[in-house]
C-alpha cells in the first residue's frame, strides 16, 4: 500500500505540500511572534473581532447571490458585485435625499427602512436584467461564453453607473442615531457594526426560511438539484431562475446599504472587493449551500480583520493592514486549490468544479 | 418570428432601440460625443450617435421582416417614431424634474440637442426626426448590395475621416503634397461639407469598381501558374512590410506612440491567446505577468536607486523572459488541476495578490512601492539610441513578428494540437495520452514569457515603472481584444488591439466610455459572434457545429459566380 501511495506522487503534489507547509509556517511562525511579543490588549482584539463580524456579515450576504445562482446555473455571477453596487449608489440619492430635508434625523428608523427597501429593488431588478439580457440566451452554450459573459456584464454596469452619477465618491449621509458607540453584554462596538450584525442575522434567516419552508424556495432547491427532472415535475425552471437572481439580488442590495452605512462613501467601482470577497466566502463554505455561506462570509471577515495583526505583524512586516485584501486573496487561492469543496465540504466533485 | 406579427415586432424593435437612445444619452455618450465635430457645423458625433441609432432601428424592422415595400417602409417610420417617443418622453421629464441632481450628463447641452433646441415644445419634431430616420434606415435595408455596398462604404469613410480629422491632419501636414489636400479638405474648423464629399464620391467610387473589377482581377490571379501566384503573394507580402515599416516616417511622433502601445497591448494578447485561445484556459490575472516583466526589466536596467544590476536593455531582455516564465511555472503548478470558473478566479486572486505586494510598504525597499522604479534607460545600438515613439516602434514591431511567428509555430506544432484537445475536452484529451501537467504548464509559461516580453518594453517606453499601471483592468482588456478579435486566432489579436486600444487613444472622448464599450462588446459578441471578428477556423466551426446543415447537396449546375453587380 505505502508503496503504490509513494509512486502516485508526483512533483506536482510535492509543490503543492511544499506551498501547505510554507503556508501553515508562516502562520503559526507570525501568530506566535505576535502573542509573543504581547503589544495589543484584549480591547485591540476586541475591536477587530467586532469589526470582523460585522464586514464578514456583510459579506455573507453578498455571499447567497452567488452561491444560490451557482448551485442552480453552475456559473459565477461575476456581475454579482454590481449587483451590489447598484443598490447602495441608488440608495444614496434616496438617503441623500432624506438627509437634506432632515427627515433622517427626525425619523430615522422609518427613512432607513424606506433607503433599505430601494437599495434591495434596485439591486434585484438590476440581477434580474443581467439574467435576462445577458445570460438567458446563453443556456446550454460552451462554459467560457457565460463566463466572459459575466465579466462583459459587470464592466458594463460599472461604467454605466460611472456615465450616469459620474466618477466620484458620493458621501452617505449619517443619521445622528447611528453615531457614537454602544456596550452589548460587555462588548463595546460602534452603533453601525451593531445595526448591520442584526440587520444581516434577520435577513439570513428569513431568507433560510424562504428556502427551506415555502414552495417557491422549494422549486429553486429541486432545480439546483438536476433541472432536467424538475422541469419535468412542472417546475418553470425559467422563472425560478429569474427568481432567484431577484433574491440574491435583494440580498446584495440589503448588503450593499449595510456596507454604504459603515464606510459612509459609495463609488462606482465599490463592488469589486467586497463581490471577491464574498465569492471566496461562497466557496470557503461550499458553493451552493447557503448556510456555508453565512459561515464562509463571518469566517472570512473574522479572518481578514484579524489575520494581519495577528500573523503579519508577528513577521516583522511592516504596514500590515495594507496587506489585508493579499490575506483575502491568498484564503481564496488556497480555498480553491486545496479544498474547492469548501469548509463544509458538501457533495462538489470535479464535474462541478 | 414572435407572436404579434410583423407590426408588433415593429413596436418592440422601437421600445428597444428607443431604450438604447435614452440610455446613450443619460450614460453622457452623446453630451460628451456633441464636442466632436464630424463635419464642421453639420453634424457632431453626438447627434450621429442618435442618427444612427434611428436608422439602425429601421434597418433592423426591415430586415425582420419582408413584405411589400410600402409596408417595410411603414413600419420602419413606424418603429423610429415608437423610438422617438420614449426619448421626447425623456425631454419631458427633464422638463419637469431637475434630473441633474442625479444624472451627472443630464445637461441642458444634451436635452436641446435631443429636441432640436425646443425642449419640451419640439415633441413634434422629435417625433418627425425619428420616423424620418426608421423611415430612411428601412429603405437602406431595401437597396440591393450594389447600391448599398458604396454607400456604407462612402458613410464609413467619411465618419473614419471626420472622427480622427486630428490624426489625419497631423499626417497630411507633414508633407508639401499633404497640405494642399489637407487644405482642400479642412478648415481650421474641421472635415468641411466640400472635403465629406469628396471624400464619399472616392470611398463609394473605390467601393464600386473593387466589387466591379475584383471577380475579373480575382479570376486573372487564379489563372496564373502556381509560380507566379506565389511570386504575387511574395510582392504584396513584400509590400505590407514595407509600408508597416514606414508608419513611423509618415505618421510622426504622436500617432508612432499609439502605434507603440497598440504593439504592447497585441504582444500581451499574442500571449494570453496561448492560454485562453489555444490551450482554453481563461486567466484573469495575465497583468501579472505584464508586471513581472516590467519590473524585473525595471530592477535590472535602471540606473536609480532601486536598480541592482545596470544591464543594458539587450541583456535584460532575455532574462525579463526567463523570469516570467518562471513565474508562470510558479503560480501554473498549483492551479494546473482548477477548470473553468475557478481557474478565471484563481488566476483573478493572483494577478491581485502580485500588486498589492508590489504596492505595500512592506516591499517599498526593493520595489519601490507606490513611488515605482524609476529613470530606466533607453535601449540603444552602438550609436543609435531607440529614443521616442518613433524608435521604439521597431522594438515593438520586431516583438511582434517574432511572438507572432513563434506563436502561429506552435499552433502548428504538435504542443499546439494538444492544446486545442485540452481545450475541447481535457478528460478525453488525458485519455488520449496527453501530458496534462506539462501541456498546461506550457501555455502557462509560453503566454507568461509573452507578456513579460511586453512588460519589458513597456517599461523601457514608459521609462519607469508604477504598480498603478498593473491593475485588473489591463487584464479586462487583453481579454476583450483576444475575443473581439475571436479566441485563438493570431491576426484576431491584432486587429483586436488595434481596434480595442489604437481607437481610444486617437479619440479622446471616448477613452472614458472605453471599458463600458468593452463590457457591452464582451456581451454582445458572446450572443452574437461568439468566435469573433476574425475568428480561427476551428473555433467558428466549433462554435457554429449545429446550425450547419450537413454537406449541403452540390447544385447540379457549375455554382454561379456572385450576381453581377453592374448597377
Amino acid at each position: 500500500m505505502p508503496r503504490g501511495w509513494l509512486q502516485r506522487i508526483s512533483i506536482v503534489d510535492l509543490y503543492l505540500w511544499a506551498f501547505r507547509l510554507v503556508v501553515l509556517f508562516v502562520l503559526i511562525y507570525g501568530t506566535v511572534g505576535t502573542v509573543r511579543a504581547a503589544r495589543y490588549g484584549p480591547d485591540v482584539w476586541m475591536d477587530l473581532l467586532v469589526f470582523g463580524l460585522s464586514q464578514g456579515s456583510i459579506y455573507a450576504l453578498i455571499a447567497l447571490g452567488y452561491t444560490m445562482v451557482y448551485g442552480i446555473l453552475r456559473m459565477i455571477n461575476f456581475a454579482h458585485s454590481e449587483v451590489f453596487m447598484s443598490g447602495a449608489y441608488v440608495g444614496y440619492y434616496v438617503a441623500a435625499a432624506f438627509g437634506r430635508s432632515g427627515y433622517l434625523d427626525r425619523n430615522p428608523l422609518v427613512s432607513l427602512l424606506v433607503v433599505l427597501a430601494v437599495a434591495m429593488t434596485t439591486s434585484a431588478v438590476v440581477a434580474l436584467l443581467v439574467e435576462r439580457i445577458a445570460y438567458r440566451p446563453l443556456r446550454g452554450a460552451p462554459r467560457l461564453v457565460p463566463l466572459i459573459t459575466a465579466i462583459g456584464a459587470s464592466f458594463f454596469l460599472q461604467y454605466t453607473f460611472r456615465g450616469f452619477f459620474g466618477s466620484g465618491f458620493q458621501a452617505y449621509p449619517e443619521a445622528a442615531v447611528l453615531r457614537g458607540k454602544l456596550v452589548v453584554a460587555g462588548i463595546p462596538m460602534l452603533r453601525t457594526q451593531a445595526v448591520v450584525i442584526v440587520a444581516s442575522v434577520v435577513m439570513l434567516l428569513v431568507l433560510y426560511l424562504f428556502v427551506m419552508r415555502t414552495r417557491t424556495g422549494t422549486a429553486m432547491r429541486a432545480v439546483s438539484e438536476d433541472m432536467e427532472a424538475a422541469a419535468l415535475m412542472g417546475i418553470d425552471v425559467d422563472r425560478v431562475i429569474a427568481i432567484t437572481f431577484f433574491v440574491g439580488g435583494a440580498m446584495a442590495g440589503a448588503a450593499g446599504l449595510l456596507y454604504a452605512l459603515v464606510f459612509k462613501q459609495v463609488h462606482f467601482f465599490m463592488g469589486f472587493i467586497p463581490g471577491i470577497k464574498a465569492f471566496t466566502a461562497a466557496v470557503l463554505g461550499g458553493i451552493g449551500n447557503i448556510p456555508g455561506a453565512m459561515l464562509g462570509g463571518v469566517f472570512l471577515g473574522l479572518f481578514e480583520s484579524v489575520g494581519p495583526i495577528l500573523v503579519l505583524d508577528g513577521l516583522g512586516i511592516v504596514a500590515p493592514y495594507q496587506l489585508r485584501d493579499v490575506i483575502a486573496f491568498t484564503m481564496l487561492v488556497m480555498v480553491l486549490i486545496f479544498r474547492p469543496s469548501g469548509i463544509l465540504g458538501e457533495r462538489l466533485a470535479a464535474k462541478k468544479a | 418570428m414572435r407572436a404579434g406579427g410583423p407590426w408588433a415586432e415593429a413596436i418592440r424593435q422601437g421600445l428597444i432601440w428607443g431604450g438604447v437612445a435614452v440610455f446613450l444619452a443619460m450614460v453622457g455618450m452623446v453630451d460628451t460625443f456633441a464636442e466632436r465635430q464630424i463635419v464642421a457645423g453639420v453634424i457632431s458625433l453626438g447627434l450621429l450617435l442618435l442618427v444612427l441609432t434611428a436608422l439602425g432601428v429601421g434597418y433592423q424592422v426591415a430586415r425582420r421582416a419582408g413584405g411589400p415595400v410600402a409596408a417595410v417602409l411603414l413600419r420602419g417610420a413606424l418603429a423610429g417614431a415608437v423610438a422617438g417617443v420614449l426619448v421626447a418622453a425623456l425631454v419631458w421629464v427633464a422638463s419637469v424634474v431637475n434630473l441633474r441632481a442625479m444624472f451627472v450628463s443630464a445637461t441642458p447641452r444634451l436635452f436641446a440637442l435631443l429636441s432640436f433646441g425646443r425642449g419640451p415644445a419640439g415633441t413634434h419634431l422629435i417625433l418627425l426626426g425619428w420616423a424620418l430616420g426608421g423611415l430612411v434606415g428601412a429603405a437602406a435595408a431595401l437597396l440591393g448590395g450594389a447600391w448599398r455596398r458604396p454607400l456604407f462604404a462612402g458613410l464609413t469613410w467619411v465618419l473614419v475621416v471626420g472622427l480622427f480629422q486630428e490624426v489625419v491632419q497631423l499626417v497630411l501636414a507633414r508633407t508639401r503634397a499633404g497640405s494642399a489636400v489637407q487644405m482642400l479638405l479642412f478648415s481650421t474648423e474641421g472635415l468641411l461639407p466640400r472635403g465629406a464629399l469628396i471624400i464619399f464620391a472616392l470611398a463609394a467610387g473605390g467601393s464600386a469598381l473593387w466589387a466591379w473589377s475584383h471577380p475579373a482581377t480575382r479570376r486573372w490571379s487564379e489563372a496564373l501558374p502556381s509560380s507566379r501566384q506565389r511570386a504575387l503573394r511574395a510582392l504584396s507580402l513584400t509590400l505590407i512590410i514595407l509600408l508597416v515599416l514606414l508608419v513611423p516616417v509618415a505618421a510622426g511622433p504622436f500617432l508612432s506612440q499609439v502605434f507603440v502601445l497598440v504593439g504592447v497591448f497585441a504582444l500581451l494578447g499574442l500571449g494570453l491567446n496561448v492560454v485562453v485561445g489555444f490551450a482554453g484556459l481563461l486567466d484573469l490575472g495575465y497583468v501579472a505577468f505584464f508586471a513581472i516583466g516590467a519590473y524585473t526589466m525595471g530592477l535590472l536596467t535602471s540606473t536609480g536607486q532601486h536598480g541592482i544590476a545596470g544591464m543594458s536593455f539587450w541583456a535584460a531582455i532575455p532574462v525579463t523572459m526567463a523570469a516570467s516564465l518562471v513565474a508562470g511555472v510558479i503560480l501554473g503548478i498549483p492551479v494546473l488541476r482548477i477548470r473553468g470558473d475557478y481557474l478565471a478566479i484563481v488566476t483573478l486572486g493572483f494577478g491581485e495578490i502580485i500588486r498589492l505586494l508590489v504596492l505595500s510598504d512592506a516591499l517599498r525597499p526593493w520595489l519601490g512601492g507606490s513611488q515605482g522604479v524609476l529613470s530606466i534607460p533607453k535601449p540603444a545600438i552602438g550609436g543609435f539610441e531607440f529614443r521616442g515613439p518613433e524608435q521604439l516602434y521597431y522594438i515593438v514591431v520586431a516583438g511582434c513578428l517574432l511572438v507572432i511567428f513563434v506563436a502561429t509555430r506552435l499552433r502548428d506544432s504538435r504542443l499546439g494540437r494538444a492544446w486545442m484537445a485540452v481545450r475541447e475536452d481535457e478528460d478525453v484529451a488525458e485519455a488520449m495520452g496527453i501530458n496534462l501537467v506539462n501541456v498546461k504548464l506550457l501555455a502557462f509559461a509560453i503566454g507568461a514569457a509573452f507578456g513579460g516580453l511586453s512588460g519589458a518594453i513597456f517599461a523601457v517606453m514608459i521609462g519607469s515603472v508604477f504598480p498603478h499601471s498593473f491593475q485588473l483592468l489591463i487584464s479586462i482588456n487583453v481579454l476583450a481584444l483576444i475575443i473581439v478579435g475571436g479566441m485563438g486566432s493570431i491576426p484576431g489579436v491584432v486587429v483586436g488591439s488595434l481596434f480595442l486600444v489604437g481607437l481610444p487613444e486617437l479619440f479622446r472622448e471616448f477613452a472614458e466610455y472605453r471599458f463600458l464599450v468593452y463590457g457591452a462588446a464582451l456581451v454582445v459578441m458572446m450572443q452574437l459572434r461568439p468566435e469573433g471578428l476574425l475568428p480561427a477556423a476551428i473555433v467558428r466551426r466549433e462554435l457554429h457545429a449545429a446550425e450547419e446543415p450537413v454537406a449541403p447537396p452540390l447544385p447540379a449546375e457549375p455554382a454561379e459566380v456572385r450576381p453581377a453587380s453592374d448597377g
